[in-house]
């Protein structure tokens, strides 16, 4: 069976359970357009409406977007908004997603702006779609529009028995109309329609948990991955990495895997991959293949060394983000000055599975299929790497294994390419384990150094803040250059880096601060196993373990309560409620340090409490935590989250979202350090990178929405992860009175400052 | 090259392989099931589990040689949308996968499992699903699927 034909059969079958469908254009453009041949749609571009939303014949609405959900929800709240300003059941409505050819470039998923950006767009286009609904019928029933109403897709005249499916009306054609937008690629892209979008008083589908699309064809084995793509005449493809990072292939002999029937080897500079028609052949080979490799060379100061490492390099880049007050001052007045220091180690993406993509590269043209987050761009990658013109690469976003930023799902797509162009004929590209997650790019490691002077009295008088780490986008997250690819990176191709950190983000009014970040220069410029990149909410677990770690401190240095010191900086009226609500929910018994601190033989509880926002999202937390004082193991037994991202379109799925993100923010706490000596990273599998078991999953994840219908919303699928690590250290200081400053709190860790 | 005759889903297959090609590469390659998945290879994760005469297997780590007559069973021959299983009802009740990848081995096991325990505790659903990976960090739901496809009986 060809793709071809399987996403045909694929999409009758869906539409005609009548669920929400998400159209996976496995097959290619047309496929996907449900309208009346011989019409010619207009060209893609954000000012045709016809680039947004199209109306079936049976009524049926199928909406372009521009961004792609990985199973968080995003598609069912950009179907709710449109079903919304149409006013048409949610039921009615596909969503495609991730193609270059259908789409426009809205950014991809990217930084949680899914709802808050791509969503703002889409309600511009639904209300502006309704509008030229209502004003065609009006013009043909002749009468004013204001008299006209729409239900479930059916128009209706005020005081007028006649009505009218929008089906009828334009089911099948395009709009051929216009809509403005502000010349914006990306997640950045905004639309304006001349009809005014409703008001959230008159919400009847957003704020509903409508079901999720998705679920079922995953549950029943029917939606295909990007790993399932298969393309007549496809060869399978696996990489060759060295063992030392430095190290690259001096002498390649390809006798060593003639055994393997019709396996080949690809070897141009110091790219190296090998492909056979079978798959289990193309393992074979990459297992078989004799490699000289170039001597090795220390390249990196190795897991333990690296903090050391962080604080004796020169700083690249330094930016003060705060500077209030007389700082100096404060600290050479102070009664006491209390400080501390926190460290956190790279961590990896470590998806399901290795990156995986197809490339099939015909002449002058080419069409990938990549599970990545950022499909258009990862197009223009693909574009640029196979030296041939936007225009002429297609590309097509399928699910991949869960990725949680830039993965390793671009460097796949960049290695497909190259060897298809290579061979001349399509191949797919997955990697193995060890390169999921020894070779992904990862997460910056980083120290944080804070100190804070008090007056007799107790009261912070003065915060000094700085973060020092791996620029969090030396690896650009776009995936539109070659030179941010392991392949473009190993053929040669170089470019300017991004040098980037950040800062503590809250609502703390801070009247005396200076709060920083410093970046110090990557360890290997070329094909790194160590680049370092976006991992979900970058930089803010590591920036916050810090932040909000020191705001205990101080608080108990200061011998009072630490939601109640958090609020002597507080004022806006939401930050505080998320705070007060999560205290009432968790049961937080007010006082200083120890005040919730259990014991029964050897296991100590306590809970700790955590706040930051997030673009405009509020998050506070409190971990109620058990330590076990012989063996230093944590176990986070329930988790208390306050959450305000204005107004919440789907509950159901922001639910399961923050869920997700307390168990993978529980499982980089805990557990998640990439190992690595002088020469290379030693995480390599799930026994060498482990990540939370399900026996440590948490009983319980209480969750308060703070739902503000009257706030656009900001976006959820990253605020919770942030202060996870702070909270959970907090609680396990309630519960040991010991500190732990550097991450994960594994369970050595936690017997050594027990000790 | 050996002829394997493999029971898969109700089905005889045919498949021309090495004894020592694992049973993942039969299912995916020669057979272009679209389940299991490959995620580690390394028997770790159970993004590859099938049943084997109804025990949760991992496929990655499966030698062809060692599969004999045993009925293959996929996560696609476990139930349908219309005679769901009721380990995939709950999964569709709770919407528990993300990404969804992982999908094979929760679901495989935990149908293997409600069947030897069809009343279990919280503990022993835990500890039967102990190493499975889910990246995603889906637990909360998979724990409440598990626990509504044991009551649904
Ligand atoms: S792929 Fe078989 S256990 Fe991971
Ligand atoms: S849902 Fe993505 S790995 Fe489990």
């Amino acid at each position: 069976m060809n793709t071809q034909d399987f996403s045909l059969s694929r999409r009758t079958l869906l539409q005609t359970t009548g669920a929400l469908v998400i159209a996976f254009n496995a097959g290619g453009v047309g496929t996907a357009l449900a309208q009346a041949a011989g019409a010619v749609k207009p060209p893609l571009h954000p000012t045709e409406m016809d680039s947004w939303i199209a109306i079936a014949p049976d009524g049926s609405v199928t909406i372009f977007f521009g961004k792609i959900d990985g199973g968080q929800g995003t598609d069912v709240a950009i179907a709710q908004i449109v079903a919304e300003e149409m006013d048409i059941s949610v039921s009615r409505i596909n969503v495609i997603m991730g193609d270059t050819a259908l789409t426009c470039n809205q950014g991809g998923a990217s930084g949680s702006t899914g709802v808050a950006q791509g969503g703002a767009a889409l309600r511009q286009a639904g209300a502006e779609a309704r509008r030229m609904l209502v004003e065609r019928a009006a013009i043909a029933w002749g009468v004013a529009p204001e008299r006209l109403s729409v239900n479930d897709g059916v128009i209706t005249i005020a005081g007028d028995p006649r009505s009218m499916t929008c089906a009828a009306l334009i089911g099948g054609k395009y709009f051929n109309d216009k809509i403005a937008w502000n010349n914006q690629y990306g997640n950045a892209l905004g639309l304006t329609a001349k009809a005014k979008p409703k008001t959230p008083d008159q919400y009847r589908v957003v704020g509903t948990s409508a079901p999720r699309a998705d679920v079922r064809g995953k549950v029943f084995a029917y939606r295909p991955y990007v790993t399932d793509i298969k393309v007549e005449g496809m060869l399978h493809g696996r990489m060759i990495r060295p063992e030392n990072a430095s190290s690259v292939p001096v002498a390649v002999d390809e006798a060593s895997i003639r055994h393997i029937p019709g396996a080949q080897v690809v070897h141009k500079n110091d790219f190296l991959g090998v492909v056979a028609p079978k798959e289990w052949d193309a393992i074979r080979a990459a297992r078989d293949l004799k490699v000289t490799w170039s001597a090795p060379v220390d390249v990196f100061p190795g897991d333990a060394g690296i903090y050391d490492h962080l604080r004796a390099s020169t700083v690249t880049k330094r930016q003060v983000t705060t500077d209030k007050g007389a700082v100096e001052a404060a600290f050479a007045g102070a009664a006491r000055i209390v400080e501390a220091e926190y460290e956190w180690p790279y961590q990896s993406h470590a998806s399901m599975a290795g990156g995986c993509a197809i490339a099939d590269v015909r002449g002058d043209r080419a069409t990938v299929w990549t599970g990545t987050q950022k499909p258009h761009y990862a197009a223009e990658g693909a574009a640029a790497i196979l030296k041939l013109p936007l225009e002429n690469v297609h590309g097509i976003w399928v699910q991949g294994p869960g990725s949680y930023g830039r993965n390793d799902a671009g460097d796949a797509l960049m290695d497909a390419c190259v060897l298809s162009q290579t061979l001349g004929r399509p191949v797919r590209v997955q990697y193995m384990r060890h390169e999921g997650t020894g070779w992904d790019p990862k997460g910056p490691p980083s120290v944080h150094k804070a100190r804070a002077a008090l007056d007799a009295a107790g009261n912070m008088i003065a915060l000094e803040f700085t973060s020092r780490g791996m620029s969090r986008n030396d690896t650009d997250t776009n995936e539109s250059e070659p030179k941010d690819t392991l392949a473009g990176q190993l053929l040669g191709m170089t470019g300017e880096r991004l040098v980037n950190f950040g800062s503590p983000e809250g609502a703390y009014e801070f009247p005396v601060a200076r709060i920083a970040w410093e970046t110090v220069p990557t360890l290997l410029a070329k094909a790194s196993p160590l680049r370092t990149t976006h991992l979900r909410d970058p930089i803010g677990p590591q920036v916050h373990f810090g932040s909000e770690s020191f705001m205990d401190e101080v608080a108990e240095a200061a011998g009072v309560d630490p939601i109640e010191f958090r609020l002597k900086f507080i004022t806006r009226p939401r930050d505080v409620a998320a705070l007060k609500a999560v205290a009432e929910k968790a049961g937080w018994k007010p006082g200083p340090a120890g005040t919730r601190r259990g014991r029964r033989g050897d296991i100590v509880t306590g809970q700790g409490v955590a706040y930051a926002s997030r673009g405009g999202t509020i998050v506070a937390m409190i971990a109620e935590v058990e330590v076990n004082m012989r063996t230093g193991q944590v176990y986070a037994r329930k988790f208390t989250v306050a959450q305000d991202c204005g107004l919440v379109i789907n509950p159901g799925t922001m639910r399961t979202v923050i869920e997700g993100n307390v168990v993978q923010g529980l499982s980089r706490t805990l557990h998640e350090e990439v190992k690595f000596d002088r020469r290379g990273v030693k995480s390599v599998d799930w026994l060498t990178y482990p990540i939370l078991d399900i026996t440590e999953a948490p009983e319980t994840v209480d969750i308060v929405l703070l739902d503000h219908p009257e706030i656009p919303p900001t976006g959820a699928g990253e605020a919770t992860i942030r202060i996870l690590a702070a909270a959970v250290s907090n609680a396990v200081f309630e519960a040991t009175g010991k500190r732990i400053r550097r991450g994960p709190l594994t369970p050595e860790r936690v017997r050594g400052a027990l000790a | 090259m050996p002829r394997y005759t493999l029971q898969v889903d109700g089905r005889a297959e045919q498949v021309d392989a090495d004894a020592d090609m694992p049973l993942l590469y039969a299912l995916r390659d020669n057979l272009g099931l679209h389940n299991p998945h490959f995620g580690c290879g390394l028997a770790q994760c159970g993004a590859c589990t099938v049943h084997l005469d109804g025990e949760p297997t991992r496929s990655c780590v499966t030698p062809m040689g060692a599969v004999g007559t045993r009925q293959v069973t996929t996560l696609a021959g476990l139930g349908t949308e219309e005679k769901p299983h009721p380990v995939q009802a709950a999964y569709v009740e709770e919407a528990v996968p993300q990404c969804g990848y992982c999908i094979n081995g929760w679901i495989m096991t935990a149908a293997a499992f409600l069947k030897k325990t069809p009343k279990p505790t919280d503990a022993e659903i835990r500890e039967a699903m102990t190493g499975l990976k889910c990246r995603c960090g889906t637990h909360m739901a998979i724990l409440r699927a598990i626990k509504r496809a044991a009551a649904m009986g």
